[in-house]
C-alpha cells in the first residue's frame, strides 16, 4: 500500500467562518505538493489539521491505510504519534539545546539506544552540512543555519511525510533560492513526500510537482505548476500566479470591442469555440504582448519605466490601463505615442 | 557673537547639566555619604572598626537572619509563582482570566498590613486561629507560631510571589508556540514538553523573577518589623531601625546603620549584576513568530482540584487577612470575639475625625505622595529625555545614576538623606516633612525613569526632527510634539509613584518627626504601642485608599488605550 496522504472532504470552521471547505485531495507518495494562496485562505489551517494541531469538523485524514483524523469515527491521533517531520515558519529551534541535541530530540523521545541516536543524528547533520557546528547553540548561527537545523530535526526520524509551513519566508531572497535546492536535494536522497504551504507563487512553481491554489477556504485548482500557469481554472488563479491584464469586452456580430468604446475599440482576436461567459473579460500576461505597427488593437502609452533588461509600459486601451513588458532591445515608444498591440496568448474569463 | 555663544549653551546643555545636578544631589551624594561614613573615620580609612561592629553578636545575627529570610522567601515565592503561572497560561484551568487577575492582588496589598493581619490570626497566645484551636482541641501549644523565621518567610512569600508570577506568565504567553509544537511533532507528550522545553526556556524569566524577590526580601522592613522584633528576630533593616530609634540617632548608631547599609547595597549590586547576566544571555531568546493559540495541557481529572487549590490559596492569602483587618478594626477592645455586639463604628470616626495623630498621618501621606509623585514624574521625564534622545557626551553618567536608586533599599535611602540633610551641608531638614519628600524622590526616581524612557523610546526621532524641519525651535518641538506623545508614560509614572508612596513605611519610619508621621508609620507605631485595633482601623482606611487608587489607574490607562486606538 503506497503511503499516500488522503484528505477526504475535510472542513474546518472557526466560529461562523469556514476556514477550509470540503477540501479533497490525494497527495501521492514521494510527491512535492504545495498549497498556495493569499493569507487567510486556509492553507496553513489545512497543514495544521494534517499535522494534528487542529481538529477537523468534517471529513477524514489518512496516510496509507492508517486513519489520522476522522469526524465520522470520532477518532483523532495526536500530533506526537503521527511520525511526521515538520519545519515551521519561525524555525522553532530550541535555543537552550545544542544543535546536536535539537536534532537528536525526536530520536531520544522514541527511546532509541544511545549509539543509534548518535548515528542517526550525525547522518541528519551531515545531510544538512551541520556536522562542523553540532556543539554550538542555535542563536550563535545565522537564519539559514537555523533553518537547516529545523530541517535536520525533521529528517532525523526518516519520516515518510514532511510538512513545511512557509519554511523559506523568514530568509532573505538569496538564501531562499539556495534552500529551495537543498530541500529538493534532500527529497531526492531520502524520498519523503513533501506537503508545503506558501504564499509565494514563484516558490511554489519552483519546488512542486503539483500545486493547490486556494481562496477563502475553497480549492480553485490542483495541477502541475505549468498547467496552472498556462491553463488557469479561473480569473483568480490567473491573477494570483504571475502578472495579469484584464479588459472587459462586448461582442457585436462576432467581433470583440473594448467595453463602452464602440467601433474605435475593436480588438482583432478570435472568439473561442465554446460559448463565452456573461460579461466576458479578455485576460493576458504583460509578457505575452508585442508592441508592433498595426497589431490587434491600438493604445496610447501613458507611462514607461526601464527595469534593466525589460521596459515596463502602461498603455491605455480605451479607458482600460494595460501593462506590457517588452524587451529593452525592441523598438521604443515614448509617453503619448500611439502603438499597436499584438496579443500572443489570451484567456476568456467571466467578469466580476 | 553673543548670539553664537548663546546657541552653544543651548537647551541641550542646560538640560544635561540640570539633570546631572539633580541626580547627583538627590541620589549620588547621599549614597556616597553612606559609604564614607561607614569606612572613613577621623583616622582615615578604617576597616578595623567595621569588622568590630559586624562581629558584634546582634549585628552578625541580623545579617544571618536577612540571608535566611531572603533565601527562604526566594525559594518559596519561586515555587508558588512558577506553579501558578504555568497553571494560568499553559493549562485549561477554568476561569483562567479571572484567576490571573486574582493572583496579582497580593501585589497591591501592603505586606506590613498583611503581616499585621497574620499577627492578629496566628500570634502564639492571642492569635484568633491559635485561640480557636486551643479551645476546640485543647491543644497545649499554639497551632502555628507566626513569630518565627518560618512565619516571616511564609508571610513575605505570600506578598512577593507575584514578582515571579508576572515574569513567568508573561514569558509563557509571549513564547513562540511553535517551539512547543515542534517538540510535539517530534513525538513528545505534553508533560515531556513542559519538562524539557517549556520550563528550560522559561529559566531566564524564572531567575529574573527570583532575583527580584531576593532583592526585595533582603532589604524588606515591614514583615520582619511586625512579626520579628517582638521576639528579638531582627534582619538588617529592622536592626538599623532599632539602633537608630533606641539611641535617638546617635553617631554610633548611624555608623552601624551605614555599615549594614553598605552590605545591603553591595548585595543588591551583586543581585542586579547577576540579573543582567541572565537577561543578556541570548541563548534563551524566544522570539515569537506569528501568534497562534498555544496548545493547552488538559488537566482532565485534576481540573477541579487545582481550581479549588487556587481559590483556597487566594482565599487564605488575600481574603482572610483583608477580612481580619476590617473586622478587628471595628472591635471595642482587642481580644474580644468577633461578634456584632462587640463591634463599633466609633473607631473609624475617632481616627478619621477626632485623633490628630491619625488625621495628620493620612494628610501627610496624601500630600507627600502627591508632591513627590508630581516632582519625580517631571524630573524623571527630563532626565529620560536626555538619556534617550540627546546625543551629548557624558550622558552615561546619567544612565548609571538613573539605575542606581533601583538597587538602593528604602532603609539605605533614609540613612543617606539623614546624612545629607541634617545640617552637614548647611541645610537641616531633619524632623520636617521635607526630608521625607526628598527621600521619596530618591526612592522612586527609578520608577519614573523606567516609565518615561519606555514612552520616549516609542517616539521615533524623526517625529521631533520633522517638527524642527517645519521651523519649530527645540523647545517648541518639545512642547508641541514630544510631551503630548509621552503624556501616557508620564501619567503612568505619576501613579507608579503615588500609590506605593501612599503606603510607604520603610523609608519614612526612619525619618518621621513628631508631626510628620505617614500612614504606614502610624499603622506601624499604633501596632507597636499595642493599639492593635486602631492599627487595624487605620489599615482598613489605607486599604480603601489603595483600592480606590487602583480603580483610578485602571480608568486612566483604559482612557489611554482608547486614545491610541482612535
Amino acid at each position: 500500500m503506497p503511503e499516500d496522504v488522503r484528505l477526504d472532504r475535510i472542513t474546518k470552521r472557526f466560529g461562523h467562518v469556514t476556514a477550509v471547505n470540503a477540501l479533497d485531495v490525494t497527495i501521492n507518495e514521494g510527491e512535492c505538493f504545495s498549497m498556495l494562496g493569499p493569507s487567510g485562505c486556509g492553507k496553513t489551517t489545512t497543514l495544521r489539521m494534517l499535522a494534528g494541531f487542529e481538529d477537523i469538523d468534517e471529513g477524514e485524514i489518512r496516510v496509507g491505510d492508517r486513519i489520522f483524523s476522522s469526524k465520522a469515527k470520532n477518532y483523532y491521533l495526536p500530533p506526537e504519534k503521527r511520525d511526521f517531520g515538520m519545519v515551521f515558519q519561525a524555525f522553532a529551534v530550541w535555543p537552550h539545546l545544542t544543535i546536536f541535541d535539537n536534532v537528536a530530540f525526536p530520536l531520544q523521545i522514541r527511546g532509541l539506544p544511545r549509539h543509534e541516536i548518535a548515528e542517526k543524528t550525525k547522518r541528519a547533520l551531515s545531510y544538512t552540512n551541520l556536522l562542523s557546528v553540532e556543539g554550538s547553540y542555535p542563536n550563535e548561527l545565522s537564519g539559514g543555519a537555523k533553518q537547516r537545523i529545523a530541517l535536520a530535526r525533521a529528517i532525523a526520524i526518516n519520516p515518510t511525510v514532511m510538512l513545511l509551513d512557509e519554511p523559506l519566508s523568514n530568509l532573505d531572497p538569496k538564501l531562499r533560492e539556495e534552500m529551495r535546492f537543498e530541500i529538493k536535494d534532500l527529497q531526492r536522497k531520502l524520498g519523503f513526500t513533501i506537503v508545503f504551504v506558501t504564499h509565494d507563487q514563484s516558490e511554489a512553481m519552483a519546488l512542486s510537482d503539483r500545486m493547490l491554489v486556494m481562496r477563502d477556504g475553497i480549492v480553485q485548482q490542483i495541477d502541475a505548476p505549468l498547467t496552472v500557469y498556462d491553463r488557469p481554472a479561473n480569473r483568480f488563479v490567473f491573477s494570483f500566479i504571475g502578472l495579469s491584464n484584464f479588459i472587459p469586452v462586448e461582442i457585436f456580430d462576432s467581433k470583440v470591442y473594448v467595453q463602452g468604446e464602440g467601433q474605435a475599440g475593436e480588438i482583432r482576436v478570435g472568439l473561442p469555440e465554446t460559448p463565452l461567459p456573461d460579461k466576458p473579460v479578455l485576460a493576458f500576461r504583460p509578457s505575452d504582448v508585442q508592441m508592433v505597427e498595426g497589431g490587434d488593437i491600438i493604445g496610447i502609452v501613458k507611462r514607461r519605466a526601464y527595469l534593466g533588461d525589460i521596459v515596463d509600459y502602461r498603455v491605455m486601451v480605451g479607458g482600460v490601463e494595460v501593462r506590457i513588458q517588452s524587451g529593452a532591445r525592441r523598438s521604443h515608444y515614448a509617453v503619448g505615442d500611439r502603438c499597436g498591440l499584438r496579443i500572443g496568448k489570451f484567456h476568456w474569463f467571466q467578469g466580476e | 557673537m553673543i548670539n553664537s555663544r548663546l546657541r552653544r549653551c543651548g537647551v541641550a546643555e542646560v538640560l544635561l547639566v540640570l539633570s546631572i545636578v539633580i541626580l547627583v544631589v538627590v541620589v549620588a551624594v547621599p549614597i556616597l555619604l553612606i559609604f564614607g561614613n561607614a569606612f572613613i573615620t577621623d583616622d582615615g580609612f578604617n576597616l578595623k572598626t567595621v569588622i568590630q561592629l559586624l562581629s558584634q553578636p546582634d549585628t552578625y545575627k541580623a545579617l544571618k537572619n536577612s540571608l535566611v529570610i531572603a533565601t527562604g522567601v526566594t525559594i518559596l515565592s519561586t515555587i508558588i509563582g512558577v506553579f501558578f503561572a504555568w497553571l494560568v497560561s499553559r493549562t485549561d484551568l477554568p476561569f483562567k482570566g479571572t484567576m490571573k487577575v486574582l493572583f496579582l492582588i497580593p501585589f497591591m496589598l501592603p505586606s506590613f498590613i498583611g503581616a499585621l493581619a497574620w499577627k492578629i490570626l496566628l500570634s502564639p497566645r492571642s492569635g484568633y486561629i491559635n485561640k480557636l484551636f486551643t479551645e476546640l482541641f485543647g491543644l497545649e501549644e499554639p497551632l502555628f507560631n507566626i513569630y518565627t523565621l518560618t512565619g516571616i518567610i511564609v508571610v513575605e512569600s505570600m506578598y512577593l510571589f507575584p514578582f515571579v508570577f508576572i515574569q513567568v506568565s508573561g514569558a509563557m504567553e509571549r513564547m513562540d508556540p511553535t517551539l512547543e509544537e515542534a517538540a510535539r511533532i517530534s513525538g513528545a507528550g505534553l508533560l515531556t514538553i513542559t519538562r524539557r522545553i517549556t520550563l528550560p526556556l522559561m529559566l531566564p524569566s524564572i531567575v529574573a523573577g527570583a532575583l527580584l524577590v531576593a532583592l526585595y526580601s533582603l532589604s524588606h522592613f515591614g514583615v520582619p518589623a511586625i512579626l520579628g522584633t517582638e521576639v528579638g528576630i531582627y534582619n538588617i533593616p529592622t536592626k538599623i531601625y532599632e539602633k537608630i530609634y533606641q539611641s535617638a540617632g546617635s553617631f554610633e548608631s548611624i555608623r552601624t546603620g551605614t555599615i549594614l547599609s553598605s552590605i545591603l547595597v553591595s548585595a543588591a549590586a551583586v543581585i542586579l549584576y547577576l540579573q543582567s547576566l541572565v537577561l543578556k544571555s541570548g541563548r534563551f531568546q524566544v522570539i515569537s513568530g506569528k501568534s497562534m493559540r498555544p496548545m493547552l495541557i488538559k488537566l482532565r481529572g485534576l481540573k477541579i482540584p487545582l481550581l479549588i487549590l487556587s481559590v483556597v490559596y487566594i482565599g487564605i492569602t488575600v481574603i482572610l487577612p483583608t477580612v481580619t483587618i476590617i473586622l478587628v478594626g471595628t472591635l471595642k477592645t482587642y481580644g474580644l470575639t468577633i461578634a456584632p455586639e462587640n463591634m463599633t463604628i466609633n473607631n473609624l470616626k475617632y481616627i478619621l475625625f477626632d485623633w490628630d495623630l491619625t488625621k495628620d498621618a493620612i494628610w501627610n501621606s496624601f500630600y507627600l505622595s502627591l508632591a513627590a509623585a508630581f516632582v519625580t514624574m517631571l524630573v524623571g521625564s527630563l532626565i529620560s529625555y536626555v538619556i534617550v534622545k540627546m546625543k551629548v557626551r557624558g550622558k552615561f553618567i546619567l544612565e548609571f545614576l538613573g539605575v542606581l536608586p533601583f538597587s538602593i533599599p528604602g532603609t539605605v535611602i533614609a540613612l543617606g538623606v539623614i546624612l545629607m540633610w541634617s545640617g552637614r551641608f548647611g541645610i537641616n531638614l531633619y524632623n520636617t516633612a521635607w526630608i521625607i519628600f526628598v527621600a521619596y524622590i530618591a526612592r522612586y526616581m527609578a520608577f519614573s525613569l523606567k516609565s518615561n524612557s519606555a514612552a520616549l523610546e516609542q517616539v521615533h526621532d524623526s517625529l521631533e526632527e520633522a517638527a524642527r524641519a517645519c521651523g519649530a525651535k527645540h523647545w517648541q518641538a518639545l512642547r508641541d510634539i514630544v510631551i503630548p506623545l509621552i503624556r501616557p508614560g508620564m501619567v503612568a509614572a505619576f501613579f507608579l509613584i503615588f500609590l506605593p508612596a501612599l503606603r510607604e513605611l520603610t523609608t519614612s519610619v526612619l525619618l518621621y518627626g513628631p508631626h510628620t508621621r505617614t500612614l504606614g508609620v502610624a499603622i506601624y507605631a499604633l501596632n507597636e504601642d499595642g493599639e492593635t485595633v486602631y492599627a487595624a482601623t487605620l489599615a482598613t482606611v489605607a486599604l480603601v485608599i489603595i483600592v480606590l487608587g487602583q480603580l483610578l489607574i485602571k480608568r486612566v490607562t483604559r482612557g489611554k488605550e482608547e486614545s491610541l486606538g482612535a
